[in-house]
């Protein structure tokens, strides 16, 4: 049937099935990948060309609130990139905070076909989910935001876990929110009085509760609802120089238990101050090494310009105070809080220069690629549009050590990034792009080539020059339809919006309404989002930890 | 034999006329027709009861029209003009905003909204320092100090101060209006200078003064001047201290600082102060907004193209530069040659000289009621009003999104519905346009 296509003579790098650059002929029908096309199929001719399961970000900031207040506050940015309309396509800006369908296209070129808004407060998901179906080519989904909130500091402040369990159950599945996101837990809370949390043990206040009972209950809840995904934690004093403590003392206090550590090139910092700022991701490393519990997106910083975005509120504001760029803050009733503040990354300057490489020797540092997946935190280290230029530098050695000797000289002395020859293989960044993410977010038919799976496939042409090659995939199938040809998109698909299954609670209804009456100032019912509102989803079932 | 009266009563119900955007309204219904609203207050109540007055008609030129007929003839002037404007869009909802710049990209048009006569210089200082700010939640829960500056809430807003900013109890505000200070800086006396417990009356045109001497006496400058503003140093002094020791402060601005001398500047000001004071505490600053939800069309503009108001798509990409794009500029200099009003009454609130160019070429509008505007149109297509007779989204001033219900039935069709069907029309008129085709592959 006119669905059906045989991809022939490509060399395929599917880590899930252990397939490294085997030359094998894949056939996809009616959207997925099978053993064998019955009957005619369309051919593309994969002759020397190089097969990978399309692209999947674990972490990456493309619509929220805060997102399309970044959009709203630099005009400046758009005029970096603009994309004239085409016919079935909508025209839109980039640069580091690109408008929605642009968003959708430029993942799609770089062979991207799922990806993850990583921060939405629960009263602003309804816009978080008009805004993801706005974006089109990709799946996606939206982690909610709950290390601040304060309903649960009011139950775990009375000891109630069984109660935040079954709240947040019920957010989960009035939002369709696919995952669970602590940022700066506690820490937010104090920032709506102008304050921070330094530490895991210091209480939190009004609340009486700490971030470690934050994370440890949070972490709890995830496990026991079975949610496909672990906890994503943003942890506490990002971008802090010394912050490398408090971020193992996070792991630490999480051991054995699935834990997702986000963009943790930003929490990977010794020193006192930015003047004797130093590199910490080998300590870092060496616990990640030794504890398989731990999942890790890196937040490379790349040189340019970046929007920094982040509900982690304090932070934000001292970013302010260190740059005077504009400021923008907007703290979320009873959740969270957020704030941007745009910002340049500079190859001269020693703090951006070390924070580079601190990204980089976290990526060669981690033995495991299953765990250590490609991210710059879009836009908070740089836009998702480097991700080759990364990839080169990972795959790139002579590539990596020409940059050092044009970052600033300081570094040179407190990186180990001299002493780093690991080079990634192809097969090695087919997992830290595809299946580890795939893996960690526990999307079964994303990040890999075998039958069943979701024939969402990236194509390229192998250049000597990585960043070359994967800036602009051959060919791009989505769901089975060829989506982008030679680098350009020439078909727009909507994608779908992939949610966690997790069964309703309405017997919290009449405590809750009670509560939505004293401290929100929206009606309960105006909360839920209904299914009709995301024209195209997929619920991914919960309960069966991966 | 009588028929049994249909009455129901539906609640929760979201009221599309202000920047408050209170949810929690209830209203009766008997027979499709709407006898009462619960909760509202008198601006909202008169949205819902009187949704069926003065309602418009379809029409071309004048004489009376079948809706295809309109949206054909509407089609036509869109896919003919060279430098068409799409305007209007705060009484509506967020799919009939994406469905207008979905028009406006197809055609090349420039698209803007109401923000562009009101608080679009807000929206323009943001973008050049920033904001500090939260939604009004927290002010509910938190606020001990609350300054209303250049605005009205009293009667523009009349439900703020109840469910958000005076009167209201929340978490750390227990005793509602006992643990608030509620301070009113305007140019004249206002209903909302009674609700204040200090009114300062300063001098019209004097904002930008008042907040850069603010802005220097709280980074612990004094100033060599007995007067600003035409009020004492001594009470600015005053003002500063009482800022710098609220737990949590807020300052709401109205069309008082935009739409007068200094513009978006006034603001930036303002928002400079409500940054340097979160130095001392917490302090922020929130703009009154919205007609209707003219929030929501700058939310689903910025989304779509990136840009909050005044976008241009003529070079088939948007582009954003207020005092070329934004509508009172390009009507006043007689550049646009045909125009798409929508939700919003062009002609009755714009200055003469844009509202005759409006006048002289060939104009849409689609609106429920009449207006001046469909009094002069050319095409008048009626449609359900949004939040009454349609269902959607609308932002609340904080742009926080709550859902718009159908409360009754309308003859008519949706914003949403129309604008859909005027695209396909002027993409049928454009055969080339259809999404390209992929060559076909080799078969094997």
């Amino acid at each position: 049937m006119a669905s059906a296509i045989r991809i022939k003579g490509g060399r395929v790098y599917d880590p899930l099935h252990g397939l490294n650059g085997v030359v094998k002929d894949l056939c996809v029908e009616d959207g997925k990948i099978v053993q064998e096309c019955h009957g005619a199929a369309e051919v593309i001719d994969a002759t020397n060309l190089v097969i990978l399961p399309g692209g999947v970000d674990i972490h990456t900031h493309i619509a929220s609130p805060a997102v399309n207040a970044a959009r709203g506050l630099r005009p400046e940015d758009h005029r970096l990139l603009c994309c004239p309309r085409k016919p079935g396509l909508r025209s839109g800006v980039g640069f580091t905070v690109p408008s929605t369908f642009t968003t959708g296209y430029l993942y799609a070129q770089l062979g991207y076909t799922t990806v993850m808004e990583a921060a939405t407060p629960p009263i602003g998901t309804r816009h978080t989910h008009e805004e993801l179906n706005d974006i089109p080519m990709v799946d996606k989904g939206c982690y909610l935001l709950m290390g601040n909130n304060e309903f649960i500091l009011q139950y775990l402040k009375s000891g109630d876990l069984e109660k935040i369990k079954r709240y947040v159950a019920w957010l989960l599945h009035s939002l369709k929110g696919f995952g669970l996101k602590l940022v700066n837990p506690g820490g937010v809370e104090q920032w709506k009085y102008g304050k921070d949390v330094e530490g895991l043990d210091e209480k939190v206040n009004h609340f009486d509760v700490t971030p470690r009972q934050i994370l440890q209950a949070l972490t709890w809840v995830n496990e026991e609802l079975g949610l496909p995904h672990s906890i994503h934690i943003h942890a506490n004093r990002l971008g802090v120089p010394g912050n490398y403590q408090v971020t193992l003392e996070t792991m630490r206090a999480l051991e054995g238990k699935r834990v997702h550590m986000a963009h943790v090139q930003f929490h990977s910092y010794g020193g006192e101050d930015y003047v004797s700022f130093t590199s910490k991701a080998k300590e870092m490393a060496d616990y990640i090494n030794g504890h398989p519990n731990v999942t890790v997106d890196v937040g490379q910083v790349v040189f340019g310009d970046a929007t920094t975005i982040t509900a982690d509120g304090p932070w934000q504001y001292r970013l302010h105070k260190l740059t005077k760029n504009k400021w923008y803050n907007l703290d979320v009733e009873v959740e969270t809080g957020s704030g941007i503040v745009p910002y340049t990354y500079r190859e001269k300057n020693y703090v951006n220069a070390l924070q580079w490489a601190i990204g980089l020797e976290t990526f060669l540092l981690i033995k495991d690629p299953w765990r250590v997946f490609l991210s710059t935190d879009h836009p908070n280290g740089g836009p998702f549009l480097y991700y080759p230029w990364i990839i080169k530098l990972l795959m790139d050695a002579e590539f990596r050590s020409q940059m050092l000797k044009r970052v600033h000289k300081r570094v040179l002395s407190h990186t180990m990034l001299p002493h780093l020859s690991r080079e990634y293989s192809l097969y090695e960044i087919a997992i830290i792009t595809r299946a580890g993410p795939a893996r960690a977010l526990g999307l079964r038919n994303k990040g890999h080539l075998g039958p069943g799976a979701d024939a969402d496939i990236a194509i390229y042409v192998d250049a000597k020059d990585k960043e070359e090659m994967f800036e602009r995939a051959a060919y791009v199938l989505k769901d089975g339809k060829i989506v982008v040809r030679d680098g350009e998109v020439v078909e727009s698909c909507p994608g779908r919006t992939i949610f966690a299954e997790v069964p309703g609670d309405d017997d919290l209804l009449t405590e809750l309404r009670d509560k939505f009456e004293k401290y929100y100032t929206v009606e309960i019912g105006n909360f839920p989002i209904p299914l009709e509102d995301l024209p195209f989803h997929q619920a991914v079932p919960t309960g069966r930890p991966v | 034999m009588t028929v049994a009266k249909e009455m129901r009563v539906v609640k929760d119900v979201t009221c599309p006329f202000c920047g408050v955007t209170c949810d929690d309204l209830e209203v009766h219904v008997e027979d499709g027709k709407i006898r009462d609203v619960k909760n509202a207050c008198v601006l909202g109540k008169d949205t819902f009861l009187h949704h069926l007055e003065g309602l418009a008609t379809p029409r071309i030129d004048g004489k009376p029209a079948s809706i295809e007929a309109c949206i054909e003839a509407a089609a036509d002037i869109l896919a003919r003009a060279k430098y068409p404007l799409i305007y209007g869009l705060d009484s509506t909802e967020l799919h009939a905003h994406r469905k207008a710049i979905e028009l406006a990209d197809l055609i090349g048009a420039n698209i803007d909204h109401t923000s562009s006569v009101c608080h679009a210089p807000s929206l323009q200082a943001v973008q050049t320092v920033g904001i500090p700010s939260c939604t009004v939640g927290e002010v509910k829960n938190r606020a001990d100090l609350v300054i209303f500056w250049g605005a009205n809430p009293a009667e523009a807003h009349p439900r703020h101060a109840t469910r958000y900013s005076v009167t209201v109890k929340g978490m750390f505000t227990p005793q509602g209006r006992k643990d608030r200070t509620v301070i009113h800086i305007d140019v004249r006396r206002t209903p909302t200078s009674r609700m204040a417990d200090t009114f300062i009356q300063i001098k019209p045109h004097s904002d930008y003064e008042v907040f850069s001497t603010l802005t220097a006496l709280v980074n612990g400058h004094d100033l060599d001047v007995s007067e600003v503003g035409g009020v004492p140093l001594q009470e600015w002094r005053d003002l500063v201290e009482v800022m710098k020791g609220a737990k949590f402060g807020i300052l709401y601005w109205g069309m008082g600082l935009t739409m007068t001398r200094g513009k978006y500047l006034n603001v930036v000001a303002l928002l400079r102060l409500c940054q340097e004071l979160n130095r001392f505490t917490k302090f922020l600053g929130a703009p009154l907004r919205g007609h209707g939800n003219v929030v929501g069309m700058a939310q689903v503009l910025t989304w779509q193209t990136g840009f909050p108001f005044a976008v241009n798509m003529s070079r088939g990409y948007p582009r954003f530069n207020p005092g070329e794009f934004s509508v009172a500029d390009l009507l006043g200099r007689g550049e646009v040659d045909a125009a798409l009003i929508i939700a919003a009454d062009a002609i009755g609130n714009f200055p003469a000289k844009a509202a005759q160019h409006l006048k002289s070429i060939p104009l849409i509008a689609v609106d429920p009621k009449e207006s001046e505007t469909t009094k002069v149109a050319q095409v008048v297509i009626p449609a359900a009003q949004a939040a009454v007779a349609a269902e959607g989204v609308a932002y609340r001033m904080d742009h926080i999104p709550l859902p718009l219900k159908k409360v009754v039935d309308s003859p008519y069709p949706s914003d949403r519905e129309i604008l859909d069907r005027i695209i396909a029309r002027v993409l049928a008129k454009r055969p080339d346009d259809g999404a390209k085709r992929a060559a076909p592959l080799p078969r094997g």
